[in-house]
């Protein structure tokens, strides 16, 4: 699984980070967490208003921190 | 006309009076009384105001607002994207994005403009702090006012033709469309939705109230009585400017500024330079500017810094002088 942070780098974005890495932990799933800062590859998904989530490709959030519950959604679907 | 918040003030005066004793002519009860009272007011009015806008948000996205406004040129497209810009809210750092978005897609610089001066000017944490505080009015005129700021500045780039000065790459990115289709929501997804931003909201900004209402608080209790008249009155000329020289690079959340400008509105600060402030503290700030600077050239920014720093100082002489 790869998820994918886009975000241009204010505290939104970091605290994104945190709570995927904080579900990941204690549900156990492995994925890769990568931090896209680049503005063409955040457009490239069509992406506008930042912090936004991409799990393998597919574009889950945009616009707010995801509070856990979405995030354990996500990973287990 | 009855006042419904009177049994805020009679709690207010309850708390400050009765349960903490303190003296009813004193500066330190003023200014408590003031604050117990402006927290609960502004809180409610918060809870109210973004539940509402957040609810008719769900029938927006960024998405389709972009379609909406693809290829469309005229003042009334400046209008419906200021419109859109005030009830959709960004952080300053996705203003790049959504500018690159916009404009890639078509809609014409001057009305993406439009859209990201309003939005930041009119955000209804902001309008229901300046409901509760210096009333309905006043919160009015600052919402027509956000919404004239970004037609007539937002016309006036658009005017100058200054699609150049956008910095090159912007015109190379191909922006994707999101790969899930948004789906349309029903009311329970609408009503959760909104909800969550009351709590994403006001979760994040209470502290900002506080201090703002405090700040208020101890002006209102404790500076004399038309001290602001004296030095910031209408028939100083230098006041409007000065206030939005103070207010564009200021990087302070506005709903922190609100409580105190009313506070100084009571000390007899005039109320075209009060709202003056108010919309240089939201419309532009130094953060913002510097995040610009990835996709305008210098000309351009200079360009939008001025005009709307102008247009303000303007509005400020006109709201001194007919109201």
């Amino acid at each position: 699984m790869k998820i994918e942070i886009l975000g241009t780098g204010c505290s939104k974005c970091n605290k994104t980070k945190e709570v995927i890495e904080k579900v990941l932990k204690s549900t156990g799933v492995k994925a890769e967490v990568v931090k896209v800062e680049d503005i063409e590859t955040i457009l490239k998904y069509g992406v506008m208003i930042t912090p936004a989530v991409v799990v393998d490709g597919d574009v889950n959030i945009a616009g707010k921190v995801p509070d856990e519950k979405e995030v354990r959604k996500w990973i287990t679907e | 006309m009855v006042d419904i918040f009177y049994p805020l003030q009679w709690i207010a005066d309850k708390v400050t009076y009765e349960i903490l004793r303190i003296g009813p002519d004193t500066h330190l009860g003023a200014s408590v009384d003031f604050i117990i009272y402006e927290v609960m007011k502004i809180l409610i009015l918060l809870v109210a105001m973004i539940f509402v806008v957040s609810y008719i948000r769900t029938y927006i996205t960024p998405e389709k607002t972009r379609k909406a406004l693809e290829g469309k040129k005229g003042l009334q497209y400046h209008l419906l994207a200021s419109l859109l810009g005030a009830i959709t809210p960004f952080c300053s750092c996705s203003a790049v994005p959504i500018f690159i978005g916009f404009l890639e897609a078509g809609v014409p610089l001057g009305v993406t403009f439009s859209f990201l001066i309003a939005s930041p000017l009119v955000n209804e944490a902001a309008v229901a702090a300046l409901w509760a505080t210096i009333g309905l009015k006043a919160t009015l005129i600052y919402v027509v006012s956000g919404i004239f700021l970004g037609v007539f500045n937002g016309y006036v780039i658009g005017l100058l033709k200054m699609e150049k000065c956008v910095a090159d790459f912007v015109y190379n990115i191909k922006v994707g469309d999101p790969t899930k289709k948004p789906k349309e929501l029903n009311i329970k997804e609408r009503t959760d939705f909104a909800f969550d931003s009351v709590k994403d909201i006001v979760g994040r900004v209470w502290i900002y109230v506080i201090i703002g209402v405090a700040l208020g608080g101890i002006f209102h209790g404790y500076a004399p009585e038309g001290i602001l008249a004296k030095y910031a009155g209408k028939d100083n000329l230098f006041a409007v400017p000065i206030a939005v020289l103070i207010g564009v690079p200021l990087y302070s959340n506005v709903i922190t500024m609100i409580p105190i400008v009313e506070s100084l509105m009571e000390k007899g600060l005039p109320v075209g330079t009060a709202l003056a402030f108010l919309m240089s503290v939201s419309g532009i700030s130094l953060p913002e500017i510097i995040i610009l600077k990835k996709v305008l050239k210098n000309k351009l920014i200079g360009v939008f810094v001025l005009t709307i720093t102008a247009s303000i100082i303007f509005l400020g002489y006109l709201f001194n002088i007919i109201l």
